[in-house]
């Protein structure tokens, strides 16, 4: 990759450790173009320095990761947003990806599959973790007693289904399309119609466990 | 894991046999008098008293109903027992027996009639009698407020002053407020009744006894006013001091954990610092621990599928110092099938963790309705299904064979360089309904 199309990053995170080892970790992929610690700091920088891709912590001081997503989102659109978490929890995760996140990867993440993920979010499509596409197929389970109000919002598709069994069960982009005999461009696209719906849906239980999580 | 809570421990001792009232009346022990709330007409004093005296209960029933044209005796003797005996250790009350209730008033009625017929007793001194009853009851309405366990937490709320603890104490003021104004009532109004009638001719008159009270009504009010603040404060007192309590609780367990644990863990990694390997273990271990204590509800592995995966995942971390990222959707209570299940995806961890020469592998597990599926997966060094000798015991006695035998499949899907796959695929009970 040539150095015009490098990726401009930017890192959110309280632990400066963390963010000097990303920095470190990254440096080879793409361009750190700048860091913060604090919502207020972050709000501001982004502003400034309009990168590619924010990487976000979730959990942070002063309503966390979330806080920021909302400020930044209506008046920068075109900022990708990749969640990072320590916790793997996908309680503390789906907050984002409802406010707008197009991803989240875990803190334990290694480097190279970090810049895959960075560079996949860049790219407009979404990035689940094993854990996350556990937790969509577990709200979006074929309950006979659920009440769906939007079929193409609140339900997924058998294929979507089956990808996202793959992602739970560890397997790649590259080695979902070969398992199901498509390309991996197709993959993408069920992948992010699966974050579109899991931002949109008011399915009954996504409502419900985002209430009892006090999240929406 | 969690504590037992009081009121489940009160129920456990009220079925505890070794504690039941019964033994208490076995040959050797010291008898003493109780009342027996789980046999009770009224209050449970007639059965005591005839448990006690090992004679049928009616027995005693009917001689109380006889004594009360006496001046009302059985009614003062029925009042003062309650008042003075308390109920038997460990007993819970019964429902009253309404119509058994019935016969014995029909009867007392009866006996008070024949009483006005035959003109037995009755003037002023059966007047005396009833009023001394009512004393009784009111005072045994307050005494019965200081049972043991009671008492002691008063005691130890405010230890110089039980009866203000009796008060201040949060959980059921209003209840003790109640019983005491209105035993305190009955008690006026007892000795007021006995006052009046034992000395009718004092030249005490009712216009002079109602200002009398008034003026007591005002003292009383005046004592209340003085009072008013310490109650108040000490009230408060003993609201800060609670929170106090309940704070120091939850910063000693969180100290606990932080000493037992972390600090632990972490002089093993900086003394074992150039062992990698170790190391991860270690971080692993510790982080699911905290991980589990900050987050998870504690299920136990013999009872949710879950849980029991959770548990061979630890354990296979543990043991082998790889990690697992595992992911489970939907739950379902172990069953000997789901148990199966759970030691053949075992049987393929620790396979996984032995040969694949892997620092990670992902377990993925999903309850449907009709079957339950493990998968199994590293991106290690797989290996030629067919070249496996019949000898590997690991692969086809605890995985395949188990799953067999259980009545599930699997599945095992290798090829060299490109890492295993252990498939496992386990019917539900409703899932063998619908398919045969």
């Amino acid at each position: 990759m040539d150095e015009q199309s490098r990726l401009r990053v930017f890192l959110v995170d309280d632990h400066a450790m963390f963010r000097a080892g990303v920095r470190a970790e990254l440096g080879a992929y793409v361009d750190v173009v700048g860091e913060a610690s604090t919502v207020g700091q972050a709000v501001t920088a982004i502003a400034a320095l309009q990168p590619d891709v924010v990487l976000l912590d979730v959990h942070m001081p002063d309503g966390g990761g979330r806080a920021v997503l909302e400020s930044v989102r209506k008046s920068h659109p075109q900022v990708k947003f990749l969640a990072l978490s320590v916790s793997d929890a996908a309680e503390d995760v789906i907050g984002l990806i409802r406010a707008g996140a197009r991803g989240y990867v875990t803190k334990t993440i290694a480097p190279d599959d970090l810049a895959d993920a960075i560079r996949r979010v860049a790219d407009d499509d979404a990035v689940f973790s094993p854990r996350l596409a556990g937790f969509v197929l577990d709200a979006f389970a074929a309950r006979p007693d659920a009440p769906v109000a939007d079929p193409e919002l609140d339900q997924l598709t058998n294929r979507e289904r089956e990808v996202l069994r793959l992602l739970a069960r560890g397997y790649a982009y590259k080695e979902i399309a070969k398992e199901l005999f498509i390309s991996i461009k197709t993959v993408e696209t069920h992948v992010s119609n699966v974050l579109r719906k899991l931002q949109m849906s008011n399915r009954y239980e996504l409502s419900r466990w985002a209430a009892d999580r006090r999240l929406v | 894991m969690r504590p037992t809570s009081p009121a489940r421990r009160r129920l456990i001792a009220a079925h505890d046999p070794d504690r039941s009232p019964q033994k208490g009346t076995s040959l050797y022990a010291v008898r003493k008098l109780y009342r027996d709330p789980s046999r009770r007409l009224v209050a449970g004093v007639a059965s005591g008293i005839a448990g006690h005296l090992g004679v049928p209960v009616y027995a005693v029933r009917v001689t109380f109903v006889a004594l009360l044209p006496f001046d009302g005796l059985g009614a003062l003797l029925y009042a003062v027992f309650w008042a003075v005996l308390s109920s038997a250790p460990g007993v819970l009350p019964k429902k009253r027996d309404k119509r058994q209730m019935l016969t014995y008033l029909a009867l007392g009625l009866g006996v008070l009639l024949v009483q006005q017929m035959i003109g037995l007793g009755g003037g002023s001194n059966m007047f005396l009698g009833w009023l001394i009853a009512i004393i009784a009851i009111g005072a045994g309405i307050i005494w019965h407020l200081a049972d043991p366990d009671r008492r002691r937490r008063w005691t130890s709320a405010v230890p110089n002053a039980p009866w203000l603890g009796a008060v201040v104490d949060e959980t059921s003021r209003r209840s003790y407020l109640l019983r005491i104004v209105g035993g305190g009532a009955c008690v006026i109004v007892g000795i007021i009744g006995i006052s009046l009638v034992a000395a009718p001719h004092a030249g005490v008159g009712f216009t002079e006894l109602l200002g009398g009270l008034l003026y007591a009504l005002v003292a009383l009010a005046g004592v209340a006013l003085v009072i008013a603040p310490l109650l108040w404060r000490t009230f408060g007192q003993l609201r800060a001091e609670r929170v106090g309590r309940i704070r120091e609780q939850e910063r000693a367990e969180i100290a606990a954990m932080v000493h037992d644990q972390v600090l632990h863990t972490l002089a093993l990694i900086q003394r074992k610092a150039g062992d990698t390997k170790e190391v991860v273990r270690l971080a692993r271990g510790q982080e699911r621990t905290l991980r589990n204590w900050l987050y998870k509800p504690i299920a136990s592995p013999t009872e949710k599928f879950s849980a029991a995966v959770e548990e061979i995942v630890a354990e296979v971390e543990d043991t082998y110092a790889i990690v697992v990222e595992s992911v489970v959707v939907g739950d379902i209570d172990v069953s000997e099938r789901v148990a199966a299940l759970a030691a053949a995806a075992r049987e393929a961890l620790v396979n996984a963790a032995r040969h694949a020469k892997v620092a990670s592998v992902s377990l993925y597990a999903e309850v449907e309705a009709d079957a339950i599926s493990v998968f199994v997966r590293d991106r290690g060094v797989g290996f030629e299904p067919a070249a496996v000798g019949p000898d590997r015991h690991g692969v086809r006695g605890s995985i395949m064979g188990r799953m067999e035998r259980h009545g599930g499949t699997s599945e095992i899907r290798s090829e060299p360089g490109n890492g295993t796959e252990v498939r496992l695929f386990m019917p539900t009970p409703e899932g063998r309904e619908r398919h045969g």
